[in-house]
């Protein structure tokens, strides 16, 4: 034993010892279930495509390549992949809408509820949180009710006489951007409910007491303060968004494709899992560099 | 009367009420076409109950939803047991190096998009089914584990930091061990948040599709997936009566968790 260890040095390594076992269960589970599979996948994206899906053996950079070149058959010249700068315009564009939509909705009936008195707070606030807790399938299911040929909207407007011949809303980047609205809404509406919450309605009194407009209450005073619970609604809609997969499958009908669809593509008809492995790192490095942008944008208010 | 209200703002509550309509018009349309008497999903034939029998007598819809609640159980009681240990670890005894990393490996899956973590989940396993010709649902389970473990860790920390270290402190003055104290004062304490975790972690797994599509093996369809494929071909009206039911028990579960944390306040 250490002569230069005190007590309180061998209870200190004691603790660190427990506490490393503790957490022993949960750190091999996720290191082989989850960071295990992802170094995989990192290694899958360097091989070669098989003839019948799956890998060869083989090293190269092509999966990376194919990002966003594409080479001619013909002559075997590199040129821009059209096809998937299409789609990661639109999986972007549609992210970008969804998380400004959601937060242009999301604010005021977040608002709403956090102004509500107490008895009736807690109901609002439990009629937000079944549409968040519903199956994301029932809710996609119930968008594609709603707006299909023969759904609810064309349905009623038919039988008013508004128009003759249903509206096309299905399989369009508009059914898709709906169906995404629609679903992380409550991802919005819950951590600036929680900002809210705990917000002292005392300032805006104060704000108004020195003759602030109701304009300059919200650019001014909410806004500011409300900034972590805004941040974090921006990144629970948007990060889903750019990963959403079963919304521009069943809405967008197959032909609009986003991001995630265009990796399943790779591993079905596409049979190319490097290309797949790549795209979903690259889904992956967007993801992350958005969270860091996000986090960064609000430290960097706060500091001010 | 148009009183000046400090906290009102203009169109505010237009645009919440328009939410709120809007965020329950798709769901109540299914829920009432789920007793629709009608054959086909475009009319209105009255009342009838006729679509929950056709998906009570259909043997897939039993056979699948079965299995996603056996994974849902196995994934739960995995996540809730090593996340509850990993967040005792990072929330009591002093501050020790490498406890951060403790805390990104637990939340990994929570910044990864679910397609991301299915792809990497597909390749993982594929040479190791073939290597090992095992097929059976153990790799659904651990992949819905790693996938809900975030949530049940969250919380649970959350509760653990919260708590009132006294009563803690209180057990070991009067000589109960550590196991002892635990097992009697710090588990029972934060008993809410556990089951609310595991509660997030079971609705979460009957909810997973993404990842269960790419994971499972062949006829491994759990009720998720079973909906995709269907919501692919001609939709019958039998799934809103499925929806329905599927929203019923979500809803129960929500109203116990709901009643569950109000009593303890």
């Amino acid at each position: 034993m250490d002569p230069g260890l005190t007590a309180e040095d061998r209870t200190d390594r004691e603790n660190t010892r427990r506490n490393w076992l503790l957490s022993l269960p949960a750190l091999v589970v996720m290191g082989l279930f989850a960071s295990l599979p992802m170094v995989v996948m990192g290694v899958y994206s360097f091989l070669t495509p098989g003839k019948y899906g799956n890998v060869e053996w083989v090293f190269s950079t092509d999966g990376w390549t194919g990002l966003f070149l594409t080479r001619d058959i013909f002559d075997g010249t590199l040129g821009w992949a059209d096809a998937h700068l299409t789609i990661l315009w639109r999986t972007i564009r549609l992210s970008l809408l969804t998380t400004l939509i959601t937060f242009v909705v999301g604010f005021p009936t977040a608002w709403f509820i956090a102004t509500r008195p107490a008895r009736s707070r807690a109901i609002w606030l439990f009629l937000i949180t079944i549409p968040f807790w519903t199956n994301l399938l029932i809710r996609t299911f119930a968008i594609n009710e709603v707006i299909r040929n023969e759904g609810l909207i064309n349905t009623v407007l038919i039988t008013l006489g508004v128009i003759t011949t249903p509206l096309q809303m299905i399989y369009t980047d508009g059914a898709m951007l709906a169906g995404m609205t629609y679903v992380y809404l409550p991802l919005m509406v819950l951590p600036l409910f929680a900002v809210m919450d705990r917000f002292d309605m005392r300032l805006l009194e104060a704000a108004y007491d020195l003759y602030a407009s109701r304009r300059k209450v919200l650019t001014h005073v909410l806004l500011p303060i409300l900034r972590p619970g805004i941040v974090a609604g921006c990144v629970l809609v948007f990060i889903p968004s750019l990963g959403a997969y079963v919304i521009p499958r069943v809405l967008g009908g197959g032909k609009n494709m986003m991001l995630g669809n265009l990796i399943e593509l790779q591993f079905g008809q596409g049979r190319n899992w490097p290309l797949g492995a790549a795209l979903s790192i690259f889904l992956a490095v967007i993801v992350f560099a958005a969270l860091i942008l996000f986090l960064r944008t609000s430290t960097q208010k706060d500091a001010r | 009367m148009n009183r000046f209200s400090i906290t009102s703002l203009p169109g505010f509550t237009p645009i919440a009420l328009l939410c709120f309509v809007l965020l329950y018009l798709p769901i109540l349309t299914i829920v009432a076409f789920s007793f629709n008497g009608a054959k086909s999903m475009n009319d209105w034939g009255g009342f009838s109950l006729h679509w929950y029998r056709v998906a009570w007598a259909n043997e897939a819809v039993k056979e699948v939803t079965l299995r996603s609640l056996v994974v849902a159980f196995w994934a739960t009681l995995i996540a809730t047991v090593a996340a509850t240990l990993a967040a005792l670890a990072t929330t009591r005894g002093k501050a020790f190096r490498g406890r951060g990393v403790i805390g990104g490996m637990v939340n990994q899956t929570l910044v990864v998009p679910e397609i991301v973590t299915a792809i990497s989940l597909l390749i993982f396993f594929a040479p190791i089914k073939v290597a090992s010709e095992y097929q059976g649902l153990g790799y659904l389970i651990m992949a819905h584990a790693i996938w809900v473990l975030p949530l049940a860790y969250l919380p649970i920390r959350a509760r653990l930091e919260g708590m009132d270290l006294s009563m803690e402190s209180a057990a070991a003055d009067l000589y109960a061990t550590r196991w002892q104290t635990l097992r009697h004062v710090t588990l029972p304490l934060c008993a809410p948040a556990i089951l609310a975790g595991a509660m997030l972690c079971f609705v979460t797994s009957l909810d997973t599709v993404v990842i269960t599509e790419f994971v499972k093996s062949g006829g491994q369809d759990t009720l998720a997936t079973f909906m995709l494929s269907q919501l692919r071909r001609q939709i019958t009206p039998e799934i809103n009566a499925i929806s329905t039911a599927l929203l019923g028990f979500t809803l129960i579960l929500l109203t116990l968790s709901f009643l569950l944390t109000r009593k303890r306040d």
